[in-house]
Formats: C-alpha cells, sequence, structure tokens
C-alpha cells in the first residue's frame, strides 16, 4: 500500500462542530514521498483535518487511511511511523528544551531507554537548539519553541511528517533551516505534508498541494497542475505591429498591452502580450522576430504564482468566510 | 531506580493488552517521566511544603502556649512527641490533604489539555488508556507522600521539641515506641488509601474539561460537600457509601489488639470508587475530541 500508492488517503471526510460544518467531504490525497502544501485561508478547515488524520478528534463521517492503515482505528500502529506539529507547540514551560524532548519519547511505548539521550541531543541539533537545550522552556522565544516542536516531530524516524504552519514565527535564517529540513527528510523517503499560508514557501518546496476553502476542498493536484500550464509571452518592442504579425503566424493570439505595469515601456516602445501555448518554444519566438527584422528590446515569459492562482481559487475578500 | 521500578511494576498489572516485555518496558520509563513530572514542579513541593507546616505550627503553638487541651491528640503532644503525628494527620485529613489531591488530582489531564502538551503525548502515541493509568498511579504516589509527610515531619518535630515514650493507646493499654512509629506509618498508608477515591474522581473531572483551576476545585469541593452530607443524621441511609465516611477511622490502627476492620472496610470503597470513576475517565477519555 504504501511504495508508490498514498501516504494519506480520506474519502468524504466531514466535521462538524455543533451545525457548524468545519471540514466537509474532503477527499484527500497525498502520494508517498511527496512533499504536499496544504492551502487554505483562516478558519478554512486545516488544523481540523490534521487532528482527524491524527486520531485527535473523530471524523463526524467519511473514512481515513494514514500510511496504508485504517484511522483511528489502528491509531496505535500507525501514530509511531508519524511525526507532527500541530496548531502550534506545546511544552511544560518549568523543563528545559532537553527535558521536555525526553518526557514525549518517554510517551512513545516502544522507544528504548538506553539510546534516549542521543535521540533527544540529535533532534535538538537537528533544530538549531543545542545551546539552549537546558534553558527552561519557559523563558525560549516565539521561534525557539516552534523549533522544539519541530523537534518533538524528528524523535524518531519516521515515514509521514505533518507540520500545520512549521515556520510561524520563525526568523529568515529558521525559516530556510525548516525548509533545507523537509528537503531533507523528503530526500530520505518521509512523506510530509506541510500547512501554511506563505505561498511562496510552498511554492519553494512542494511537489504536491491542496487548497480548501470554508471546510471545502477547491483544488489539489501537482504543483504545475494547479497553477496551471499557460505561460504568458511578453515582448517589448517599438515595432509592434510586425511583432503582432510575427507572434500570429506561430499561432498566438498577440495584442498590444493597454496597461503598463510591467517593463515599462519608453516612449517609443509597446508591449506585445500573448498567452504562450505549452506547444510553442519562447526561443523559436525570439528567434523569428529577429529574422523578420524586429527590434527586441525585451522579453519574459511569465507563469502565474501560487499566489494568484489561490486568490482566484479562494476570493480575494480579507475577511473570515465564517 | 530499583524503588521506582517496583513501582512501576505495580502498574503494569492492569495494562493494554500488549506483549509485557515491550509494552511493560514503556509504562515503566513513561510512570518514570510522570514522577519526575510532578516532584519537579514547584508547585508540588510548596503543597508539601504546606502540609509539613501542620505538624510544625501545631508543635511550636503547643509549646509556647505550654497548655494542653484542643482537639483529639492535641493535648497528648506535650506529654508525648510522637502525638504530634497523629494530631497533625488529624488536623489535615478533613480539608488539608483533600485540598493538595484536588490540585494534583484535577490538574491530571486537564493541565495537560491546557498546556498543549496532551495532543503531543496522544500523537507520540501514549495511548489513553494507558496515560489516564499512568495519571492516576502519579497520584496514588502523591497521596501515600503527602500522608507520609504529615506524619513524618509530625514525628520528627515531636522528637525534636517534646518528650518520646511508650504511647498510650485508645484502649488503654501501652505500646512500645518503635511499634507506635510502625503504627504512625500504618495510619499513614490508611490516610493515603482513604484519598485514593478522590483522587479518582478528580481524574475523571480532569478529562471533562481544558481548564486545570476548575478542575481541581470541583474535586475540593465535592470532597467537602462529602463531608458535609456524612454529618447530617438525616442521611445516614446514605453514610456508608460516602468516599468520606472512613477518613477517621484511623482510630482503630490505634488499638490493642490492633484492628484492621475498618482498614479493610476503607479500602473496599475506595476500590469501588475507584472503578467506577477510573470507568467514567476512561469512557469519557477514549472518545474524547482533543481540540485543546
Ligand atoms: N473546538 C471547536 N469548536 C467549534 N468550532 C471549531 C473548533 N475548532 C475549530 N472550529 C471551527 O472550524 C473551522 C476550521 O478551523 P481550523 O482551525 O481547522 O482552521 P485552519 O484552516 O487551521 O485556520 P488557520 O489558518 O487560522 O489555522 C473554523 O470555522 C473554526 O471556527
Ligand atoms: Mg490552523
Amino acid at each position: 500500500m504504501t511504495g508508490g500508492g498514498l501516504a494519506i488517503e480520506t474519502r468524504g471526510l466531514t466535521k462538524r462542530f455543533g451545525h457548524h460544518e468545519a471540514v466537509s467531504a474532503l477527499d484527500l490525497d497525498v502520494p508517498t514521498g511527496s512533499v504536499f502544501g496544504f492551502l487554505g485561508p483562516n478558519g478554512s478547515g486545516k488544523t481540523t483535518t490534521i487532528r482527524m488524520l491524527l486520531a485527535l478528534a473523530a471524523p463526524s463521517t467519511g473514512t481515513i487511511s494514514v500510511l496504508g492503515s485504517e484511522m483511528p482505528s489502528r491509531s496505535s500502529d500507525v501514530l509511531p511511523r508519524v511525526g507532527a506539529l500541530v496548531e502550534g507547540p506545546g511544552f511544560y514551560p518549568f523543563l528545559s528544551g532537553a527535558a521536555n524532548l525526553t518526557r514525549f519519547d518517554a510517551a512513545e511505548p516502544a522507544t528504548s531507554t538506553r539510546t534516549r539521550s542521543s535521540r533527544v541531543a540529535d533532534a535538538l541539533a537537528r533544530v538549531g537548539l543545542s545551546a539552549a537545550a537546558r534553558k527552561k522552556v519557559g523563558s525560549y522565544s516565539l521561534g525557539m519553541k516552534q523549533r522544539l516542536g519541530i523537534a518533538v516531530a524528528l524523535l524518531s524516524p519516521r515515514d509521514l511528517i505533518v507540520l500545520d504552519e512549521p515556520t510561524n514565527g520563525l526568523d529568515p535564517q529558521g525559516t530556510r533551516e525548516v525548509r533545507a529540513l523537509i528537503r531533507g527528510l523528503n530526500a530520505d523517503g518521509t512523506t510530509v505534508l506541510v500547512s501554511s499560508h506563505l505561498l511562496a514557501e510552498i511554492e519553494q518546496l512542494c511537489t504536491h498541494a491542496a487548497v480548501m476553502r470554508t471546510g471545502r476542498l477547491v483544488a489539489q493536484g501537482g504543483l504545475d497542475e494547479l497553477r496551471g500550464t499557460t505561460a504568458a509571452f511578453e515582448l517589448l518592442t517599438p515595432d509592434a505591429g510586425e511583432a503582432i504579425g510575427v507572434l500570429a503566424r506561430h499561432g498566438l493570439e498577440p495584442h498590444v498591452a493597454r496597461d503598463a505595469h510591467s517593463g515599462g515601456p519608453s516612449a517609443d516602445a509597446a508591449r506585445v502580450d500573448a498567452d504562450l501555448p505549452s506547444s510553442v518554444r519562447s526561443e523559436d519566438l525570439v528567434a523569428a522576430l529577429v529574422a523578420a527584422d524586429v527590434r527586441v528590446r525585451g522579453v519574459a515569459v511569465r507563469r502565474p504564482s501560487l499566489e494568484e492562482r489561490f486568490v482566484e481559487l479562494t476570493g480575494e475578500g480579507f475577511d473570515v468566510e465564517r | 531506580m530499583s524503588n521506582a521500578d517496583a513501582i512501576a511494576a505495580t502498574t503494569d498489572g492492569p495494562g493494554v493488552g500488549t506483549p509485557p516485555s515491550r509494552r511493560g518496558r514503556g509504562a515503566g520509563a513513561f510512570l518514570l517521566s510522570e514522577l519526575a513530572l510532578l516532584f519537579r514542579r514547584r508547585r508540588t513541593w510548596a503543597l508539601l511544603g504546606a502540609l509539613a507546616a501542620i505538624p510544625v505550627l501545631l508543635a511550636i503553638a503547643v509549646r509556647l502556649s505550654g497548655e494542653g487541651g484542643g482537639p483529639s491528640f492535641v493535648g497528648d503532644i506535650a506529654g508525648n512527641g510522637l502525638f504530634t503525628g497523629f494530631a497533625a494527620i488529624t488536623v489535615a485529613v478533613p480539608l488539608f490533604l483533600p485540598l493538595t489531591i484536588g490540585v494534583v488530582a484535577g490538574d491530571s489531564a486537564a493541565g495537560e489539555a491546557s498546556l498543549g502538551t496532551l495532543r503531543y503525548l496522544l500523537i507520540t502515541p501514549v495511548g489513553r488508556i494507558r496515560l489516564l493509568l499512568v495519571k492516576f498511579a502519579a497520584a496514588a504516589v502523591f497521596c501515600l507522600t503527602a500522608a507520609l509527610t504529615v506524619m513524618i515531619v509530625g514525628i520528627l518535630i515531636g522528637l525534636a521539641l517534646f518528650p518520646i515514650g511508650p504511647v498510650t493507646v485508645l484502649s488503654g493499654t501501652e505500646v512500645p515506641v518503635v511499634e507506635a512509629i510502625g503504627r504512625a506509618l500504618l495510619i499513614a498508608v490508611y490516610v493515603a488509601v482513604s484519598l485514593l477515591g478522590l483522587s479518582a474522581i478528580g481524574l475523571f473531572i480532569s478529562t471533562l474539561t481544558d481548564v486545570p483551576v476548575g478542575a481541581m476545585a470541583a474535586t475540593v469541593v465535592l470532597s467537602i460537600t462529602s463531608q458535609i452530607l456524612g454529618s447530617l443524621s438525616q442521611l445516614s441511609a446514605l453514610h456508608p457509601y460516602l468516599f468520606t465516611t472512613h477518613w477517621f477511622g484511623f482510630g482503630d490502627l490505634l488499638r490493642d489488639p490492633i484492628s484492621l476492620t475498618s482498614f479493610g472496610e476503607n479500602a473496599l470503597l475506595q476500590l469501588v470508587y475507584v472503578v467506577v470513576f477510573g470507568s467514567l475517565a476512561m469512557g469519557r477519555f477514549v472518545t474524547r475530541d482533543i481540540l485543546s
């Protein structure tokens, strides 16, 4: 079931709080070996879904399979293979960072007492907290707590790691470290589910993603699928008329851009835009333009960013939708 | 280490039906971790310190005033220091001991929930039943520690401030000092057992809420309510079923020959409370959504 299958599969997953449906009929497919971005505005049901995946909350209806076993009924077999950070870290403030990790490690039935201290030291080192290991967690900064929370997920080797907003409160170095950490884990074969609002982050990191809106899945798949494949071809030239002719002969539908937001055309140059079909290569277009004596001042191929797609899917509105 | 292992071994019994070798070692490690957590908190030491202050204050008051009289045993302190322990535990049983047990038992699940550590323990996965068993075992250890603290500090301060001699027990005969100390420790065990029912009630209340202070207060209020009900003669039909009924029955351990009847009745009653409220706690906790 693992190797090549789905690390997480939910069907019709629904969670109601009273009459309020926090998650509605969710069919999530997280491929084994992927870095999966779990996106959605505030209150869209990401954390609630993650709680159900980890058997912290029971689904109202629907089924969940994690690492090939049904949840929550098989949670005692599945959870030792899963590491997680859910809705921010939680610690005993009166214990040191190392003592906190020791406590969580001791809670796991199958771990060996003999190697405990080395596991704790390794996990602390991986999140860059070795120097603060003996400090009380009560005196940690927000980002230090966040790092320690990630360390909890790394105590034992895992097949699946679930990180709910892992870079919340981290400094730029910390954010980069976490990104590198996730890549490293993934290279070792761990499937990683990351929820985040930071789309640039997800875009750099993830192979797959899903987008939630008010408890419903609005899109899911490989990152390229999600972004859409159509790129925009933008040409800056004083010879707009000839350029349009050349591009049209290559099957594009060019037009002179009305707005001048990118490139800022100089007095005598105009911008010509066209959608770039995947069958046409931009270098061929440039060669053809030059051959036709079109003066090329600038060329850009723009792909829509995940952010544009995200806003398209989840709406422009700033207010939480419910 | 060996001491704690022994404690671990005794709590393995009702474990979670998995191979004892692996799971057993794990349960021991987690119980150790739970006890370390309990006894590394300043709050625990503050509670024990407050309990230790009871015999100290009693002894000093008697010493300074030089007067006899007062509630049971207090009048005997000046004549025999060993009575400080008996007097202190009599003073501590109705309110101070239940207060400290209420704090520890009421905090057990709700405290983890409010810190946010509960979800991480469950993801680890600690096992919900196992977590409750270990929490109860830790509360039981605290009951014993608390009762012994009152008694031992009482004996020590009595030794320091007053003459010591054979104790005249309730039936009028004298028992030698060493045996009297043995009986004093047995009384502490009796009191610890008395508090197990309350611990189970506190554990159950603690699984109902994410607010530890609420669970603590509710537990303490219940212990007081039960004692008030026990003092109303109109409700005498109810009395045998109150968990506080035998709280002052330890006087039987000061008879000659020693009578273990009330010890046995008390232990049985507490066992019933532990089973009932333990089951309620598990029933509630196993199915509960952890949204803290
Ligand atoms: N314990 C609860 N009781 C009632 N409603 C809840 C509870 N927890 C969450 N909800 C509701 O469920 C919905 C989804 O919440 P959830 O925490 O899953 O959102 P999220 O996507 O993680 O948001 P964020 O990005 O802010 O973390 C929200 O409308 C929230 O009000
Ligand atoms: Mg969330």
